[in-house]
């Protein structure tokens, strides 16, 4: 049965508040918490950066490589993201227009070849980003911005995948992360995703079970998507707007 | 990990997927979004059958004390024109759920595409004033009517729906037209603006929270009146009768004072302009009102003319 409750955050709220903005902590006078920060912001950006980079740029990989590493290290050299205000942008946007001007700014110095990847510090794997982007197909003539905003939601639901899986995994939920993966991974592709009958009897389970399994998967992911969200929006007004675009629904439609 | 377009699609679309498990419940299909939440097709297992399933896809306080204000308006007000509520809670993700009877129909704005017959449409309006009046006489205020919350079935039984923003009134002593807004336990209050830009009362639009009474709710049907009048398929360059237009003006004046004191004010006068007597917003000149008048009792005025002239020929014979 449903609670009986009404309140709307249920016992902890479903709006994650156990993860802070890490834009923000970019600014922190407190080293450890600074590097940590600009770590998560690394790991949820390097991907989407470095395929604007290929694309709207269309930068080669090693130029592509170097712009990267370059944009992070400057970025945080310069402490970029200290000036970024919320009133005038989302931090996804704020972000992509710094990564723009970056860009802009080094090929008109026509500086690329004199840096001779001056700035090689961060261990990012850019042949998986390539190997993305040949999988990817992107269109000649696709928009900047949805680019960029298609490739750091793929970024996040990524990690969140991977993050689902380490935590289903430490918890000895193997059997919720293999129907996870069997119904809404592995087949999404192909457009023959399993019934939960069949999986119910591939795994001896009851369909009950299948589907209480599935459902418990779905709101860890969505939990661990909104807290990855959270950490990487520049304020908490971004991060609610953030979460409705994300979650596929449209504000302006308003009949129900 | 790397997630093709069609994988994050999917996932995007489960992960706002409500978690039903441990509730009676089976997801069968979103069947309509909006601002607040998502509804669903869903089979009631307990019942065996089919309900939708309201569900906020955010969990800010504000909104869920509204869906749950709009279950607990919804399930005092039992009438034909309003769709009952069977069940509210909150699911295991957090997210406030309301479960209704599903309802097949056609948007009001769609059928108005469709229906050509303007006495239809206004035989269609005079339903849903009687809802709306119906949810009057039990205290409740709309605020938010617009032909996209209303729904009509196959069988021309209309439905008001979208109680979101609805509020108490409570009468005051002052006089019989004197009805204002609950204060401020109601949970719609989240702003001074409420309702739909376009469909708003200037009162609402303004934010005069004070102001709104069942005099705001006649503003909406009377833009309603407008939009079904004024898209009526009629001869090129025509004008819609001034009877109606005199009507719409009434029922959408700026100043809450020069509107209809009330819904059934406004459905008698659109009953009278169906039957085609004087309604009350409009003063006909003479020669309008003779028309009128001709053109209601042309038979029984051609029976007395053929009479009287048949009077006249068999005098005129008889002399002869």
């Amino acid at each position: 049965m449903p609670h009986s409750s009404t309140s709307p955050f249920g016992p902890s709220g479903a709006f994650p508040d156990t993860r802070f903005s890490v834009v923000r902590a970019t600014g922190s006078d407190d080293p450890q918490l600074r590097e940590d920060a600009w770590g998560t912001l690394i790991q949820s950006y390097w991907k989407p950066v470095y395929k604007y980079i290929r694309i709207k740029w269309r930068a080669d990989e090693e130029d592509a490589q170097d712009l990267t590493q370059e944009f992070f290290a400057r970025a945080l050299d310069a402490d970029f993201f200290r000036r970024f205000d919320p009133a005038r942008a989302r931090f996804r946007t704020y972000l992509r227009v710094c990564v723009h001007g970056f860009v802009a700014n080094e090929f008109k110095a026509a500086s690329r070849k004199k840096r001779g990847g001056e700035y090689r510090m961060l261990s990012l794997d850019f042949d998986g980003a390539e190997r993305e982007l040949r999988s990817t197909g992107v269109a000649s003539d696709v928009d900047a911005d949805e680019f960029f905003r298609q490739e750091s939601i793929r970024a996040l639901f990524g990690d969140a995948v991977a993050e689902l899986r380490a935590t289903l995994e430490q918890a000895g939920k193997h059997a919720h992360m293999t129907v996870f993966e069997r119904y809404d991974l592995a087949e999404a592709d192909a457009g023959s995703r399993p019934t939960y009958q069949q999986l119910a009897d591939e795994m001896d389970l009851p369909v009950t079970q299948i589907t209480n399994y599935l459902a418990y998967a779905r709101r860890e992911l969505r939990r661990i998507v909104l807290e990855r969200l959270r950490q990487i929006s520049g304020t908490e007004h971004e991060f609610r707007l953030e979460a409705i675009d994300l979650l596929g629904v449209d504000p302006s439609d308003v009949a129900f | 990990m790397w997630l093709s377009d069609r994988t994050l699609d999917h996932l995007r679309a489960v992960a706002d997927e409500p978690d039903l498990s441990g509730t009676r419940y089976q997801l069968a299909e979103p069947v309509g979004r909006g601002g607040m939440g998502r509804v669903y097709r869903a089979r009631d297992t307990g019942l065996d059958r089919d309900v939708a399933l309201k569900i906020l896809h955010t969990t800010e306080a504000g909104e869920a004390d509204r869906l749950i204000a709009e279950a607990k308006i919804l399930a005092r007000l039992e009438h034909p024109g309003i769709v009952p509520v069977h069940d509210a809670g909150t699911l295991p993700d957090g997210r406030v759920f309301c479960a209704m009877k599903l309802v097949r129909g056609t948007r009001l704005d769609a059928l108005a595409r469709d229906t050509a017959d303007l006495p239809e449409r206004l035989r269609i309006f005079q339903r849903i004033c009687e809802t709306v009046a119906f949810a009057h006489a039990h205290g409740v205020l709309h605020r938010d009517l617009k032909p996209q919350n209303i729904m009509v079935g196959s069988f021309g039984e209309v439905l008001v729906l979208d109680w979101g923003i609805a509020s108490q009134i409570t009468r005051t002593a002052i006089g019989p037209d004197t009805v204002s807004p609950a204060t401020d336990a109601e949970p719609t209050a989240r702003g001074a603006r409420i309702g739909t830009p376009g469909w708003m009362a200037p009162e609402q639009e303004q934010g005069r929270t004070a102001s709104i009474t069942e005099r705001t709710d006649v503003f909406g049907l009377g833009a309603i009146l407008r939009e079904l009048v004024e898209t009526a398929p009629r001869v090129q360059g025509a004008k819609p009768p001034a009877r109606l237009r005199a009507i719409i003006e009434r029922a959408t004046a700026a100043q809450p004072a020069d509107r209809y004191r009330d819904v059934p004010t406004l459905a008698d006068d659109v009953g009278r302009f169906l039957a085609g007597v004087a309604v009350s917003a409009y003063r006909e000149p003479f020669v309008e009102r003779t028309t009128r008048l001709a053109r209601k009792y042309r038979t029984p005025i051609l029976l007395v003319l053929t009479y009287l002239a048949m009077r006249v020929l068999f005098i005129v014979i008889a002399d002869a």
